[in-house]
């Protein structure tokens, strides 16, 4: 299987900057690829290489097989974009624009199945300037899979969604997937990417520093866990690499069930967060 | 080159629908030129009764018709174009069109379609409200309609490119006042609300520069007796060099579109 995306040696630099820093990444095709990273690290600068939307100033660059810098309309037509946000839609409805849009592309899907995948059924044929934010979000998405991508990218998609929201983005992504399309994902939310991602890339100062599955990340199934439960009325806490044990010697010792037990390891927020603080030296905030 | 045009075709229809739900932009660049004509026809009427505008059968409505016409090239074209291209600059309209397969001239025809259609409907009511509401008596021969006919196209296809290629100078939020603050002392100093001849010479020569004068003068041309070519700055209505300013405009505006058009915010790539 070819890789969808693949960098080596990437570097952008803006005026001192090096927003993205000799950066390398291998996307295979049909993968789900988080990209973590505070803002500033250099996250959105790679999409936009990645997109086509902004130059490099060196490094290689492919992305199904082509240079986005200079890939043309045949290229476009394999890729799907959900920018971060959209505006100069508010006159139109998600009909009107996503059946232009459509137009554009060899393959597209049928517009009424799209807007039934993300759910706009009721707001098809209303004005878009009337559309909740978790509304447009979708139409952004629904603008984004229009044309059958086999990439598709998606810049922080769930922001200021609410939780049932995201659940249902999260099972129209995951059923996308599950049709082979190779999905590049940028998120704040860790849970998202936990969720969502087969593989998670942490980028800090334009270089990925860790590049895991979400539950391997950063020696995260290799630490140790936390078991607490209580006793005689006492709360106790434990942790331990062998937590399977610990519970079953409790077990065999308290006699029947253990109260208020609790077995839990690093979250992937927790290593998420370990990562940042240990790469954030000095001289990257003077 | 089908395939071309159906899909510049559909962004012209995606733009009509835009433009004629967007009320402001009805308002002020599509019905103000009808408006102004109504309104000046009405101020005006009485300072058109003296027997030498009465002998030339010029009363207040075919005395202003021809700037009106002029203003309304310039608000469709250039005003529209210049607003409506910064906007989607910045709201990510051009940075969402770029990441689909479209091909960049689809939305060049869509904008050329939008002002085509516009600029003619409007002219076409300016006219009709002329004629019918305020009796005005229009060409009844061949030429002045063929002359109209060619300074309204070389009219329309300058505003429009200039228009884009302004678009670059402003942001959404800058962009009306760099636009319309300039347009308004332009249509003024181009004889389109005064009557040109009242405009002091060094200002005229000013005008001169810009086609907004010769659009002008060329309708005056067309919907004035040929006794006011007189009060022109030639004395004459001059169809050949309005031609050439026209011509060189129209392409001095396609060259800037073409080499200053941005899809992307400054400072985005």
């Amino acid at each position: 299987m070819t890789a969808a995306v693949h960098v080596h040696g990437l570097t952008k630099i803006y005026g001192p900057t090096r927003a993205v820093d000799g950066l390398d990444l291998q996307i295979e095709t049909g993968e789900v690829f988080a990209l973590l990273g505070p803002n500033g690290a250099g996250k959105t600068t790679t999409v936009e290489i990645l997109e086509g939307f902004r130059s490099r100033d060196s490094g290689q660059v492919s992305v199904l097989g082509s240079d986005p810098a200079t890939a043309g309309a045949a290229w476009r037509d394999r890729i799907g974009i959900v920018l971060q946000s959209s505006g100069g839609l508010d006159l139109l409805t998600p009909r009107e624009i996503l059946r232009t849009t459509a137009r554009l592309y060899e393959r597209p899907r049928a517009v009424d199945e799209v807007i039934a995948s993300v759910g706009l059924q009721q707001k098809a044929d209303a004005r878009i300037a009337g559309l909740s934010g978790g509304q447009r979000r979708r139409l952004d998405v629904a603008l984004g899979i229009v044309g059958r991508p086999d990439l598709l990218f998606l810049d922080e998609p769930t922001t200021g969604f609410d939780p049932q929201a995201r659940r249902d983005f999260w099972t129209l992504i995951e059923s996308l997937a599950h049709e082979g399309t190779t999905i590049v994902l940028t998120t704040h939310y860790l849970d998202e990417a936990e969720h969502l991602a087969d593989r998670v890339a942490v980028i800090l100062g334009g270089r990925i520093v860790a590049l895991d599955t979400p539950t391997a990340l950063g020696g995260r199934s290799a630490q140790e866990a936390t078991v607490t439960w209580e006793e005689a009325g006492a709360r106790h806490t434990e942790k331990t690499s062998a937590p399977t044990a610990l519970v079953t010697a409790l077990h065999a010792r308290l006699g029947g069930e253990i109260s208020a037990l609790t077995v839990t390891r690093p979250s992937l927020e927790d290593t998420y967060l370990a990562l940042v603080s240990a790469h954030s030296t000095p001289e990257q905030h003077s | 080159m089908t395939r071309l045009l159906s899909l510049g075709w559909d962004r012209t229809l995606l733009e009509l629908k835009m433009y004629f739900r967007e009320k402001e932009s009805v308002f002020f660049s599509f019905l103000f030129p009808i408006m102004l004509l109504a309104l000046f026809s009405t101020i005006f009427a009485a300072q058109f009764d003296g027997p030498a505008m009465t002998a030339a059968g010029v009363d207040a409505g075919r005395f202003f018709l021809p700037g009106m016409v002029s203003a309304g090239v310039l608000l469709t074209s250039f005003q529209t174009m210049a607003l409506s291209v910064a906007s989607e600059r910045d709201d990510g309209t051009l940075k969402r069109l770029r990441s689909t397969p479209m091909p960049p001239v689809a939305y060049f025809l869509g904008k050329v379609g939008l002002v085509a259609i516009t600029s003619l409907a409007q002219l076409a009511l300016l006219l009709a409200i002329a004629r019918f509401a305020y009796g005005v008596a229009l060409p009844s021969s061949a030429g002045p309609w063929l002359t109209l006919a060619w300074i309204f196209a070389l009219g329309v296809l300058g505003g429009t490119t200039l228009g884009i290629a302004y678009s670059s100078l402003g942001t959404a939020r800058s962009i009306g006042a760099v636009v319309i603050g300039p347009l308004l002392v332009l249509q003024f100093i181009s004889g389109v609300y005064l009557a040109f001849s009242d405009i002091p010479t060094w200002l005229q020569q000013i005008a001169s520069v810009f086609p907004l004068k010769w659009i002008a003068q060329g309708m005056r041309s067309v919907f004035l007796p040929d006794s006011f070519a007189a009060s022109e700055m030639a004395g004459a209505w001059e169809p050949g060099r309005t031609a050439l300013v026209l011509a060189v405009w129209a392409v001095v505006g396609l060259v800037l579109c073409v080499r200053t058009f941005r899809w992307f915010k400054r400072g985005t790539t």
